[in-house]
């Protein structure tokens, strides 16, 4: 083997043993979701179960709210995303097309939004909701979430849609098309990957969002996932690990799938080729 | 856009230009107004407005009682006498600021170690790092949190069985939670690990432009591979580590989930606080609201002191196009 060579199996070994350092974590909780209590508290722990067992994932979905809290949360995540998204599309658009004074405040604004520290944000949040009722109310968190999926939207749908190549739309109006229909025909359809991705982002830090949902919801029927998943270990006098871990599953599971999901999304270099050919 | 749509509308209709002109210019002009309406009315609502509020509740006494009467009783300036004369106050502070640089040296540094591991290894091993750091991002905070509190307890957790194996030491029954330093050094694992993806597949993308020659001719000159990175390397990808910095700094200063959860309410002590910590004891849980707000500003001013260069950097690259 020579030197070159031999330096490249190094650094793959590096990266092996960096790989499962990473990953362990997250292997250790699937693991042990699936592993006969017995195994999970011996002195010797095994690395998997031969014998997998499914019945931490049915102890996990038996606790009380574990379905009307998978219920909230998918009301206020989509109800986020839907609202977010369609208002952010509008404001995008006028930060890709038009140039207009105040446009670069508007710009300062979104970006200097989501460097806000959430924790900085519960106490006023809190006590302007509570004035409105809002406290303990899914509209109340809605409208707390939009405060960082609004930003984010318009910022990520702007560069999606300052790539789309204007040379589209204006073929588009010279072929006879109105400044509407261009937008509909032409837009609209190159923005979708843009629109799906940006959602998608948009639903996974809502759903993995934490702090709001645990200040402003306080019964238990009106909680979300997450703040079901923080309280698990409350719940019961010993400490289940196989059905908390099987519960983290479930809760990590949309996000995961989502997330592979996109990262292909974003790398479709989608409207290179149609200006090209 | 407008600019080149204005000259083929008015081109289009050439006997209608004088008087048309005036309005439909007006019209178009106030299109992309119409356009961030909604998204300006609705941060206004629920942010702008709660801000608001935010200024005037750190002047009031607002504890449970006003909260259901609605109304604060003037305090002045008494809020921020007691958070700034409270030295609870400044060593969380201080526990913050330190425990921020370490979170941020360590995620930096080694986020930009495993991209420059990422252009070294076979294609094989890269695509299965990057799969691996993908899952890592993906992992939500909350489920994290409960791993790691599994993986460090005490009399099961496969920490203290995996570091007694490798004969680090007697970790036999192990309690990571015994101490301030320990709790809030298994918090930086968690905050590193979380954030490493992030950053190394970020640093990766920049490293791309590095041009090949220019390392290749600085290694026929016979310089070491540091000198190559620091001469050849690092001046290009100083924008992005600048950005990566900035918001790491701004991201672990504010951090509240890892600590909160994973040393768990009943730990939690004004012996190790971090700031939204703090904040959320004294302000929430104490319902003491005046107070909190005064603490939540100065905060949200300490931030975006620190916030100023990233958002500095985002518009200027955001306005080139």
């Amino acid at each position: 083997m020579n030197p070159r060579r031999a330096t490249r199996a190094g650094w793959n070994t590096v990266a092996v043993v960096l790989f499962v350092l990473m990953v362990f974590p997250v292997f250790w909780m699937i693991s042990t979701a699936f592993k006969p209590d017995d195994q999970i508290v011996s002195a010797d722990p095994s690395w998997f179960s031969l014998h997998p067992t499914i019945a931490h994932f049915r102890a996990a979905i038996d606790t009380p709210f574990f379905w009307t809290d998978v219920k909230n949360s998918l009301i206020i995540v989509c109800t986020t995303v839907v609202i977010s998204i369609g208002l952010a599309f509008l404001a995008a658009i006028a930060l890709a097309k038009y140039r207009f004074s105040g446009r670069k405040l508007f710009i300062v604004l979104m970006i200097g939004i989501q460097m806000l520290p959430q924790a900085g944000l519960i106490i006023p949040l809190y006590v302007v909701l509570a004035r409105y009722h809002q406290v303990n109310a899914l509209t109340g968190v809605i409208l707390t979430y939009m405060t960082f999926a609004l930003p984010f939207s318009v910022w990520t749908l702007r560069g999606f849609i300052i790539n789309i190549p204007r040379e589209l739309e204006e073929a588009a109006m010279v072929d006879g098309s109105t400044r509407l229909g261009a937008f509909v025909k032409i837009l609209l359809p190159l923005a979708a990957p843009g629109l799906v991705a940006t959602s998608v982002f948009a639903f996974i830090t809502s759903w993995n969002e934490y702090i709001f949902a645990r200040v402003l919801l306080n019964d238990q029927g009106k909680q979300t996932l997450t703040v079901w998943l923080s309280y698990f270990l409350g719940s019961s006098r010993h400490t289940d690990w196989g059905a908390l871990m099987a519960g983290s599953t479930l809760t990590a599971i949309p996000v995961l799938v989502f997330f592979l999901l996109v990262q292909r999304k974003i790398a479709f270099g989608l409207t290179a080729g149609a200006v090209k050919a | 856009m407008s600019q080149a749509e204005g000259t083929a509308v008015a081109a289009g209709a050439p006997g209608l230009r004088r008087r048309r002109f005036s309005r439909g210019r007006f019209l178009r002009g106030s299109v992309p107004y119409g356009l961030i309406v909604p998204v300006a009315a609705a941060i206004g609502a629920i942010l702008g407005y709660p801000l608001y509020s935010l200024v005037r509740l750190s002047l009031q006494h607002y504890g449970l009682f006003e909260l259901i009467s609605h109304r604060g009783q003037w305090v002045g300036l008494d809020n921020f006498r007691s958070v700034l004369g409270d030295a609870v106050f400044w060593h969380t502070l201080l526990r913050t600021v330190v425990f921020t640089a370490v979170n941020v040296s360590a995620t930096i540094v080694l986020g930009t170690l495993v991209a420059l591991l990422l252009v070294r290894v076979s294609a094989w091993a890269r695509l299965l790092l990057t799969g691996g750091l993908v899952l890592v991002w993906a992992t939500p905070v909350v489920v994290a949190v409960q791993i790691w509190y599994w993986m460090t307890n005490f009399q099961n957790g496969v920490v203290n069985y995996v570091l007694t194996k490798l004969r680090v030491g007697d970790f036999f029954q192990h309690d990571w939670y015994a101490t301030t330093f320990s709790q809030l050094g298994l918090v930086t694992t968690l905050v590193v690990w979380g954030a490493l993806p992030f950053v190394a597949i970020s640093v990766y993308a920049s490293l791309a432009q590095v041009p090949r020659e220019l390392v290749e001719a600085a290694e026929i000159d016979g310089a070491r591979p540091w000198r190559v990175f620091l001469d050849v390397i690092f001046p290009i990808l100083r924008p992005i580590l600048l950005i990566l910095t900035s918001l790491s700094i701004i991201w672990d200063f504010g951090v509240f989930t890892q600590p909160f959860l994973l040393i768990g309410q009943s730990h939690i002590h004004p012996g190790n606080y971090l700031m939204g910590v703090y904040l959320f004891e004294e302000g929430y849980v104490k319902t003491d609201f005046g107070r909190g707000a005064a603490i939540s500003l100065l905060m949200l001013l300490m931030v975006s002191a620190m916030s100023v260069v990233y958002v500095r950097k985002m518009v200027r690259m955001g306005d080139v196009e």
